[in-house]
């Protein structure tokens, strides 16, 4: 059962991400990408991880897909064609993607991995969250609070940014 | 007997060149000329106070010795080394003799001639470098240091043809000669070092020796059917026709006339054109043994056919100091014969010692006919025989001077001349048939040219002169007069007594028959220049006009300018330098361009690389990581 | 784990996804759709961490935790690029690539 579930959204993925990354429209590519982020969720749901699905939705679907459709709408006509690229480059492109992809599979697939014994367990949240602040060996405090200094200075420097020459002149 | 004071005759000169050279603006004009007189003077007498000593009293078991004071300068092996020294032999005493004699007498005819000139220092500086030059050739005591001063003479040479240095003529003079002795110096170098290699030795004495190694064992080493050391002697001697102006390298002597007279005199009359006559005497007896004699018939017939055609040319020419010029190539032809003709034992070498006598007989008269045509162009102001005649109602002294060397070159009866070319034409009638006829055609020829020159100046037509002529005064004159009482006088000097190609003095004696015919063809010559010169007539002209085109040939030196000229211009210059040229400027010029351009062209390609596009740095970024990737699996594998 | 399903598969398909955004990163001529195909791939890479961690290593959380920290870069990350992409806006009124190419040869 969790294999056809599997199956289904291993599809819908590859079909919306090839979709994404070539359409000529951009906000037909950027709702493709949230359905690539929506498929990547239920996988997270079918491994019993299900805070992380939780988080995925709401980061990326309900932030960065959010912001993704304001800045298209700020900078661009929405309509707007976007640019043919050139043969040479798409070849190349693909080739090198192509060929990358190709080692990578090989060496995935010519590798033993020693999978542990069947197990079905889920991923609690309680669990996560000790883990996230614990101070034993292998806690992830300073990480935790590394991340939460990182995204104060990325939204003072966003802000910063975004504002450009007005602030400056004051 | 101690001769370490004849290193002062060298060294006066020198210190003259340093002082005169250095303080040239600072010291006036006749101060320099008093110091450079008294410098040379004090080598004159020197000089005559060493051939005293040595020729009356240095026999031992009646041989001449020979006195060495050298240090070695360059030690290449135990036997092979270069010295720096001073050899005292009878050759070298009477050489230091000639050169001394000829240069004061230079010096103080030039005191006269050059006054008023902008460069008088500089002149007397540059005289005093050549009289050093020459004496360090004259004394010198192995091979290299003779090449030495060879090429400092010839530099001396340069700088005073080329003394008036802003006309064109002079610069290209100097650079003519510089040029075509430099070309035979390269003979001579290849020569030294053959011969210096198979012997081991550059000294004098070695090479020379009746015992040493070229001497006995010549035929050892021989290549294309000569010995190696005839080779060396053949090139050796070279550079003693480039020196010597023998053909075919005499070209530089008629254009060296463009120095001043005093030059003239003094270097392409008396001293430097003999160095190669002074060479081969040096070289004597390995010339003789060597191969038996062949280079010193090459020696002998180079000398022959250069004093003929020489003589002929001279017939012709129309400036005075070109006459001379040919006279001079004609004189030493005759010395450059008698040495090639000569043999080695007692009065065999009868050759060898009316070289050297011929030597110094023809310097004492040479110079005094150079220093009269100078006098007489001081006055005319021009170098023409058409500009002069009738001079000597205006210049007696120089009219008698002049005569009396004109007798002395004529080989009339009494002067120095006819004692010095008797032994030479002696010499050849005992060994060399051809040479004897062809050195008595020469000997008519010289006595009808010579009093050509004088009848057309001192008789011929009464020519009107802008400014009055007038003798030349007494700085001139004086050196002059010393100069004709020697033109008697050097003649009776019992030569063999001192001079032989053993060292070993011999008796010689006047052979009347073979004065008589000299002598004869000597009046002939004498008669016909009296006939066509002494008054102003058109029987000159008629006669060259009936001689044509063998003239006009004669007239042009024979075209060997032009020769030469189309040689270097067209075959050296247009082929070789025109190819060379070339090559240099297409192949290696443009292979060092074509690098550049191949560089150029490939960092146009590559500069496509930084595009300004961060989607190709990605790809770039990308398909390195998986080059990278597949190298790592595929190590991994095995 | 999931059952029925071994992790050859599942890698496989996070490395398909993977290539498929650099793929898109290489090619695309808007700087927001070049955006897009980075979220792709980290959104990979996070599904690989995952994986990794609940088929191989059951007992430890590193992966799962780690996950969380990528999902939070990458949300920083777009924030802050899409401020530049503003403020690039503002001073050459355009977004494509082709205007950004000044610091070439």
């Amino acid at each position: 059962m969790e294999a056809i579930l599997f199956y289904i959204l291993a599809a819908l993925m590859i079909i919306f991400a090839v979709a994404s990354v070539t359409s000529r429209k951009i906000l037909r590519a950027v709702i493709y990408l949230l359905f690539v982020l929506v498929c990547i969720a239920g996988l997270y749901f079918l491994i019993n991880y299900n805070l992380l699905a939780a988080i995925q939705l709401t980061v990326y679907g309900g932030g960065v897909i959010v912001l993704f459709i304001f800045s298209v709408l700020l900078v661009h006509h929405v309509e707007l064609e976007l640019e043919k690229t050139s043969l040479k480059r798409k070849i190349i492109a693909g080739f090198l993607s192509l060929l990358g992809l190709g080692i990578t599979l090989w060496t995935i697939l010519t590798y033993t991995f020693k999978t542990a014994s069947t197990s079905y367990s889920s991923i609690e949240v309680k669990d996560i969250g000790f883990k996230l602040l614990s101070y034993e060996d292998g806690g992830f405090i300073l990480p935790f609070e590394v991340i939460s200094v990182l995204l104060v200075a990325v939204m003072i420097g966003a802000i910063i940014i975004a504002k450009g020459k007005k602030l400056k002149e004051n | 007997m101690d001769f370490n004071y004849t290193i002062l005759i060298p060294l006066i000169p020198l210190a003259l060149f340093v002082i005169l050279g250095i303080f040239s603006k600072k010291i006036p004009p006749s101060i320099s000329g008093w110091i450079g007189s008294i410098g040379l003077g004090t080598t004159f007498v020197l000089s005559w106070y060493t051939a005293y000593t040595y020729f009356l009293g240095g026999k031992v078991d009646g041989v001449y010795q020979t006195f060495i004071y050298k240090y070695t300068w360059l030690n290449f092996t135990d036997n092979l080394h270069i010295d720096m020294g001073v050899l005292i032999d009878p050759i070298s005493v009477m050489m230091l003799v000639v050169v001394s004699t000829i240069s004061f007498m230079v010096h103080l005819y030039s005191r006269g001639y050059m006054k008023g000139d902008d460069g008088y220092t500089r002149f007397f500086s540059y005289l005093a470098l050549f009289s050093f030059s020459m004496f360090g050739l004259v004394l010198a005591t192995n091979l290299f240091q003779m090449y030495i001063f060879w090429e400092l003479v010839g530099v001396s040479s340069f700088l005073l043809i080329g003394y008036y240095y802003t006309k064109p003529s002079a610069v290209a003079a100097a650079k003519k000669a510089f040029i075509v002795t430099r070309f035979a110096d390269l003979g001579f170098l290849i020569g030294i070092l053959l011969v210096s290699y198979y012997a081991g030795t550059f000294d004098f004495q070695e090479i020379n020796n009746l015992q040493g190694s070229i001497i006995t064992s010549w035929a050892a080493t021989s290549f294309m059917g000569l010995s190696v050391f005839t080779w060396g002697l053949i090139l050796i001697y070279m550079g003693g026709i480039g020196k010597s102006a023998m053909m075919p390298f005499h070209i530089w002597l008629p254009d060296a006339m463009e120095g001043p007279t005093p030059v003239s005199a003094l270097i392409h009359a008396a001293t430097m054109v003999v160095a190669g006559v002074y060479l081969v005497a040096r070289l004597f007896p390995a010339f003789y043994f060597v191969e038996d004699g062949f280079a010193l018939q090459i020696v002998a017939y180079i000398g022959a056919i250069s004093s003929l055609v020489a003589a002929v040319i001279a017939i012709t020419q129309t400036d005075i100091k070109r006459v001379l010029a040919f006279s001079t190539m004609s004189q030493i032809g005759y010395m450059m014969l008698a040495l090639g003709v000569s043999k080695y034992d007692g009065h065999e070498g009868l050759g060898f010692m009316a070289s050297m006598f011929h030597l110094f007989t023809h310097a004492m008269f040479k110079a005094l006919l150079f220093l009269a045509a100078g006098s007489v162009i001081h006055v005319v102001h021009s170098n023409y025989l058409k500009d002069m005649g009738g001079l000597r109602k205006y210049m007696p002294i120089t009219n008698i001077t002049f005569l009396i060397a004109a007798l002395s070159i004529a080989g009339f009866p009494g002067f120095a001349g006819f004692f010095s070319k008797d032994e030479i034409l002696a010499a050849a009638y005992e060994n060399n048939m051809l040479i004897y006829v062809s050195s008595v055609i020469v000997a008519g020829l010289t006595a009808f040219y010579i009093f050509r020159l004088y009848f057309g100046i001192f008789w011929g037509k009464n020519k009107e002169y802008e400014h009055t002529p007038h003798e030349s005064p007494w700085s001139m004159t004086v050196p002059m007069l010393f100069l004709a009482f020697m033109s008697i006088a050097g003649g009776y000097f019992h030569f063999s007594e001192y001079i032989s190609a053993d060292k070993i003095p011999f008796q010689s004696h006047l052979d009347i028959p073979l004065a008589a015919i000299a002598t004869s063809i000597g009046l002939v010559g004498i008669i016909l220049a009296f006939i066509f010169y002494k008054k102003e007539n058109n029987l000159p002209e008629r006669f060259a006009q009936s001689f044509g085109v063998f003239y006009k040939w004669t007239y042009h030196k024979f075209y060997f300018d032009e020769l030469y000229l189309f040689i270097t211009k067209k075959i050296l210059f247009g082929v070789v330098g025109f190819s060379a040229a070339w090559f240099d400027k297409y192949i290696v010029d443009g292979t060092m361009i074509g690098i550049g351009n191949v560089t150029v062209a490939i960092s146009n390609k590559i500069k496509g690389l930084q595009s300004g596009k961060f989607q190709d740095y990605a790809m770039s970024f990308i398909g390195g990581s998986v080059v990278i990737a597949m190298v790592i699996f595929y190590l991994w594998i095995n | 784990m999931i059952a029925g399903i071994n992790i050859y598969e599942i890698l496989s398909l996070t490395s398909i996804l993977f290539f498929i955004g650099v793929y898109g990163f290489v090619t695309r001529e808007n700087l927001i759709t070049v955006l897009l195909s980075i979220e792709l791939i980290l959104n990979a890479a996070a599904v690989n961490f995952v994986l990794i961690n609940t088929y191989l290593y059951p007992d430890l959380l590193q992966g799962a935790i780690f996950s969380i920290f990528i999902i939070a870069l990458a949300a920083a990350e777009t924030a802050l690029a899409i401020a530049i992409i503003i403020n690039l806006y503002k001073l050459i009124y355009s977004v494509e690539v082709k205007d950004t190419e000044t610091m070439k040869y």
